[in-house]
């Protein structure tokens, strides 16, 4: 066996570079409690070799053609042995990479482990997240049902407003003039061959960077980062108390991503693959397109922005976030990198998430969305009706006739576009009532005019029924009395 | 030895006059090269850009298109390719609004993408109502917008009659830059 290894040794030259590269030291802290820290980084490689095995296998299935990606894909779920468990793992999985590689930017911004001289070691990881939600969306394409047919549709819509190239860029987008057979071709190899042809150059930068530069000692408060003796500072300690990263970091490493391994496996496993959905055919009604959960933030900011500013936020927007992410180790280059000493840098990561999941949480319930079965699917609640008149009872078939459950709901049930119904009769006098249904939100605001839509016995039996809507005992709206200056 | 490799591969004070001409001929062939490589691959990216016909795609005799109310017709795209599945399987609203006074056959045909982002809107004919399932954008009868995020109204599909039957030019995925009726490049 010796021998074996020296001949290969002799001809490999291992040792000098791989063996190096795993006994290179660390700072002794890296390797203690602190280390734990450190995990989040390998842990996204882990989930990233799990994404590229579990692709590799679903591309031995899957049809990348329009008019049958979609057979394939239910061929996956129910026909292929495992398919199912395939295709879960790779959508699991790539959520946890997302996740992962988002735990791994705030560790390395609240640590300040990007700044000098590790400025490239930040940019390059920019990069890697662009690449991995990149392959979120492009992989959320190749799921070629309803929602990705009408979720390219959006992408193109969005590059479609950018002056002059807008309807370049669309074509570009997908192909041709219409979403399709080369839309789906184009994605699958930008999933397949050029984002992970990108993700894998820039991870190996990375991982180099991180090799030069070395791994940050953990932050000590007081403890500042001066570029013109940092590097003498860092090897002087390297060289007294360094550890080699093969020994307690690589353990750490081994034993978090060990563990991501089983809760994503469990996770494939318990909640299955997602979709595919609704079929992508455009001319089916009812379709209700939805992104996957990475972008449901944009899909709500894309929902609550007014018009006016919207072509900014789509165009201006992601260009200056991205600049501001590349400019983070430029702006602070230096100083402390003890998050207790850097409070505005805490401050803006629990602003930016805090923002980032509230946006989510919109996205995930959608309450801008009009239910669109709700008019037909939705009663009224009973309470509501059970001392009506007969007026007021045919007020409340209007209301569900006209669809205004889709936006509005009662008591809790329906869309919530507009403001629940319930107890309207307190808020709004008769007059208001007939003007808000006639003429709608001032300026094209949230509620459209619906006075062309009703007859006058309708109108009058609504306004009957929105009257009656009051908590027990309580009086309608009145008109506050004018006073004239 | 340091010293010798200095003096071997610093360039020597004047360059030879061979020397130089090799030099350029490296650049200008390196440059051929690249140029006669890299043009069919931008061309054939490009292509995507190139000009579709118009193309005339029937959604049935107007007869069966009521006055006053509106239908979606469906339709097979001829734009995409012979293996785009369903995804050619398209629909358009048509709303038949009568003859006009020289007895001309007027119809309003609008595209099912919303002129936000492009999500089919669905047609609701209680309230003469479109609502958008995504960003909740809403249109009146006439296409008009309503309320919600979208800038404009929705997409006019151009259409004409032939020998009674309905026919609209084959539409692209319509956007607000590059719409259906006048369209910016056809």
């Amino acid at each position: 066996m010796k021998r074996i290894l020296a001949w290969l040794e002799a001809r490999l030259s291992l040792r000098d570079s791989v063996g190096t590269m795993l006994m290179h030291p660390i700072p002794r802290g890296a390797a203690g409690p602190m280390g734990w820290w450190y995990v989040f980084g390998s842990a996204s490689m882990t989930l990233l070799l799990i994404q590229i095995l579990s692709g590799i296998g679903l591309a031995l299935v899957y049809v990348p053609t329009a008019d049958q990606s979609y057979e394939s894909l239910v061929y996956l779920n129910y026909q292929q042995p495992l398919g199912w468990f395939m295709r879960s793992l790779h959508y699991w999985s790539g959520s946890g990479m997302v996740v992962m590689v988002a735990v791994h930017m705030i560790q390395v911004f609240l640590h300040g482990s990007y700044k000098y001289p590790r400025e490239l070691n930040w940019l390059t990881g920019v990069l890697l997240l662009l690449a991995t939600l990149g392959m979120a969306f492009t992989g959320q394409v190749l799921r070629w049902d309803a929602d990705a047919y009408w979720g390219v549709g959006v992408g193109a819509s969005m590059a479609g407003r950018v002056p002059v190239l807008g309807p370049y860029l669309v074509d570009l987008l997908l192909g041709g003039p219409v979403i399709g057979a080369d839309t789906l071709s184009r994605f699958f190899a930008l999933h397949v061959f050029v984002i992970p042809g990108l993700l894998l150059t820039f991870l190996a930068l990375h991982l180099w960077l991180v090799l030069k530069r070395g791994i940050s000692a953990p932050p000590v408060p007081g403890k500042i980062v001066d570029p013109r003796t940092y590097q003498e500072e860092y090897e002087k300690e390297l060289k007294k108390e360094g550890v080699p990263f093969f020994g307690e970091a690589l353990l750490k490493d081994a034993l978090f991503s060990s563990l991501t391994v089983i809760i994503v496996v469990v996770l494939a496993a318990i909640a299955g693959p997602k979709g595919p959905g609704a079929l992508p055919e455009p001319a089916l009604l009812g379709a209700n397109p939805k992104p996957d959960w990475p972008f449901w933030w944009l899909f709500a900011l894309l929902s609550l922005s007014p018009p006016a500013a919207e072509t900014f936020i789509i165009l201006v927007m992601p260009v200056v976030l991205i600049g501001a992410l590349f400019l983070v180790p430029f702006v602070s280059d230096r100083g402390e990198r003890a998050p207790s000493r850097r409070p505005v840098a805490v401050l803006a990561v629990i602003v930016i998430f805090a923002v980032i999941i509230v946006l989510t949480h919109h996205g995930a319930t959608e309450p801008w969305s009009p239910v669109m079965g709700a008019w037909s699917g939705n009663a009224v609640p009973e309470d509501l009706v059970r001392k009506s008149t007969p007026l007021e009872l045919q007020g409340a078939i209007v209301l569900q006739n006209k669809q205004c459950r889709n936006c509005h709901a009662l008591e809790g049930i329906g869309g919530r576009r507009g403001p629940d119904l319930s107890g309207v009769g307190i808020r709004l006098t008769r007059d208001q009532l007939i003007d808000q249904i006639s003429n709608g939100t001032p300026g094209g605001g949230n509620m459209p005019a619906y006075g062309k839509q009703l007859k006058p016995a309708e109108m009058s039996a609504l306004v009957e029924f929105l009257v009656s809507l009051r908590p027990p005992g309580q009086e309608p709206a009145r008109a506050a009395a004018i006073s004239q200056p | 030895m340091s010293h010798t490799a200095s003096q071997t591969y610093s360039p020597a004070p004047t360059t030879p006059e061979r020397r130089a001409f090799l030099q350029w001929l490296t650049y200008a062939t390196g440059a051929l090269a690249a140029a006669i490589l890299s043009i069919p691959f931008v061309g054939y990216l490009f292509g995507a850009l190139r000009k579709h016909r118009v193309r005339w795609v029937g959604l049935g005799p107007t007869s069966q298109f009521p006055l006053n109310e509106t239908r979606l017709a469906t339709f097979q795209n001829p734009l995409g390719q012979p293996w785009d599945g369903m995804a050619a399987h398209m629909g358009a609203y048509v709303r038949n609004l009568g003859q006009d006074d020289k007895r001309q056959d007027r119809f309003l045909v609008f595209a099912m993408n919303c002129a936000h982002l492009g999500c089919p809107v669905t047609w609701f004919p209680q309230s003469g109502l479109f609502m958008c399932p995504c960003h909740g954008g809403v249109y009146y009868e006439n296409g008009e917008r309503a309320s919600g995020p979208p800038p404009r109204g929705l997409f006019h599909c151009l259409w004409r009659v032939r020998s009674g039957q309905l026919e609209i030019q084959a539409p692209h995925l319509p956007t607000l830059l590059n719409t259906l009726d006048n369209p910016a490049k056809a």
